[in-house]
């Protein structure tokens, strides 16, 4: 009777281990409102179709599955976590500006009540931060003029000007263009080029000074003078990669690549939940946990 | 063959509970990193929002008293995806939670699993470090 009751409880340990948690959750369509799909088969040359030429457009999430673009830790290719290999190479003001965040996250992460960083407050992230923080279902869009990225954290998003227009001169507190000084931008100011038929190039520039925006959720900063360099990868039909390189020369002494996330298609029906920063939702947080979890 | 069976069983029941990544939305700083309890109580509050949900629910401690718990899970975005959902509880229900809590030792911390009055479990997370060890259940008031 035991060796019985033994073997069904092996053969239903076998029949889970095809169950993952995120079954419950996955590809449902209650009133036809479609759940992400997780469970979709690795693309191998027996399944894989030809990538579409300059063409960027879809529903897409890091290909890790969720929480592969969470980077909570700092940058993907650089974590915040202390080891030699992650650490930055910060100018002494560099330094001086992480050293001055107060972050929720990293090596360096403080208590609740004392953390100083902007997205608690839910300023904005700016870019690039927004690539760093949270990379979720992120939609991109596209015309003969311009690529239009939706990233799902806050309902944010950016355009990327195919047009051939220059891209503007970082000046002191600006930019130049057509002779004329701009305003600093949140997500700066984006030119991207097709380097071949399945790669744009971005370049971003015009962003946010150090004051108002962090570069990921450790503290590590960014400035005004930084030139973000991305490319968009398409590889196949299914997969593209996407890259970036932060060039800030005052706050780095070199440029340094931060990204190089996979991403996987889904369907472009996939319902799309909202992922917000609310300032009364956080200040709930702060009144319920927060301060309480710093003793305050 | 009856101890052989049962812990077999143990161990298919421990290999059962499905490892979910610990996706840290912000930092672990107040935590007593590592260390996990387990309480027996009645939810008073189930608030579905970000950056984080919460559950509150009261639940005696060692000395008897009974604590008004506020523990913490991921936003509601991440929740959904692991079957979580904001309906999940409901004022009145008996629960079994175990959180990793804070270091000051307030009734506060962060929800690991909870077991619903109809037995089922839910996963929130797992421990910030690995080999933690569970404490002993407190008794339901």
């Amino acid at each position: 009777m035991l060796n019985s009751i033994l073997v069904l409880m092996v053969g239903i340990f076998i029949a889970a281990l095809g169950f993952p948690v995120a079954t419950l959750a996955q590809n449902s369509s209650p009133g036809g409102w479609l759940s992400p799909d997780w469970e979709k088969p690795p693309i191998t040359d027996e399944n894989r179709k030809p990538a579409p030429r300059r063409n960027l457009a879809g529903m897409w999430h890091p290909a890790g599955g969720p929480g592969a673009g969470t980077q909570a830790g700092g940058v993907q290719l650089k974590p915040n976590n202390g080891r030699p290999e992650n650490q930055l190479p910060y100018t002494p003001y560099g330094l001086q500006l992480y050293r001055s965040h107060k972050a929720l996250e990293g090596i360096d992460a403080v208590l609740p009540a004392q953390d100083n960083d902007p997205r608690n407050l839910c300023e904005l992230l700016g870019m690039p931060r927004y690539s760093h923080y949270n990379v979720r279902l992120t939609q991109i869009f596209q015309d003969e003029y311009k690529v239009v990225i939706l990233y799902q954290y806050d309902n944010r998003w950016r355009i990327i000007w195919t047009d051939g227009r220059e891209l503007p001169k970082v000046v002191e507190g600006g930019v130049e263009m057509g002779g004329e000084v701009r305003e600093q931008r949140f997500f700066g100011y984006s030119v991207g080029r097709w380097i071949d038929d399945y790669t744009l190039e971005v370049q971003t520039v015009g962003t946010m000074p150090e004051d108002r925006v962090w570069l990921d959720s450790t503290g590590r900063p960014i400035s005004d003078q930084a030139r973000v360099t991305e490319t968009f990868r398409r590889i196949d039909y299914d997969t593209m990669e996407w890259s970036e390189t932060i060039d800030d020369p005052k706050v780095y002494t070199r440029p340094w690549e931060t990204l190089k996330l996979p991403m996987r298609l889904h369907d472009p029906r996939t319902d799309v939940m909202e992922y917000y920063c609310s300032p009364v939702e956080q200040e709930k947080y702060n009144k319920l946990l927060g301060n309480a979890a710093s003793g305050k | 063959m009856r101890k052989v069976f049962f812990g077999v069983l143990i161990v298919l029941a421990d290999l059962l509970v499905v490892s979910v990544p610990l996706i840290a939305h912000h930092g672990a700083a107040a935590l007593d990193t590592g260390k996990e309890i387990t309480l027996k109580g009645t939810v008073t509050e189930w608030i579905w929002s970000n950056p984080h949900c919460f559950l509150k629910f009261d639940a005696k401690d060692d000395t008897g008293t009974v604590r008004n718990w506020t523990v913490e899970t991921q936003n509601p975005t991440t929740m959904t995806l692991r079957g979580w959902s904001r309906t999940s509880f409901k004022f009145g229900d008996e629960v079994t939670a175990t959180v990793e809590p804070v270091k000051n030792g307030g009734p506060i911390g962060r929800i690991l699993h909870v077991i619903l009055p109809n037995g089922q479990k839910l996963i929130a997370a797992n421990a910030t470090t690995p080999g933690s060890t569970p404490a002993a259940p407190v008794p339901a008031r």
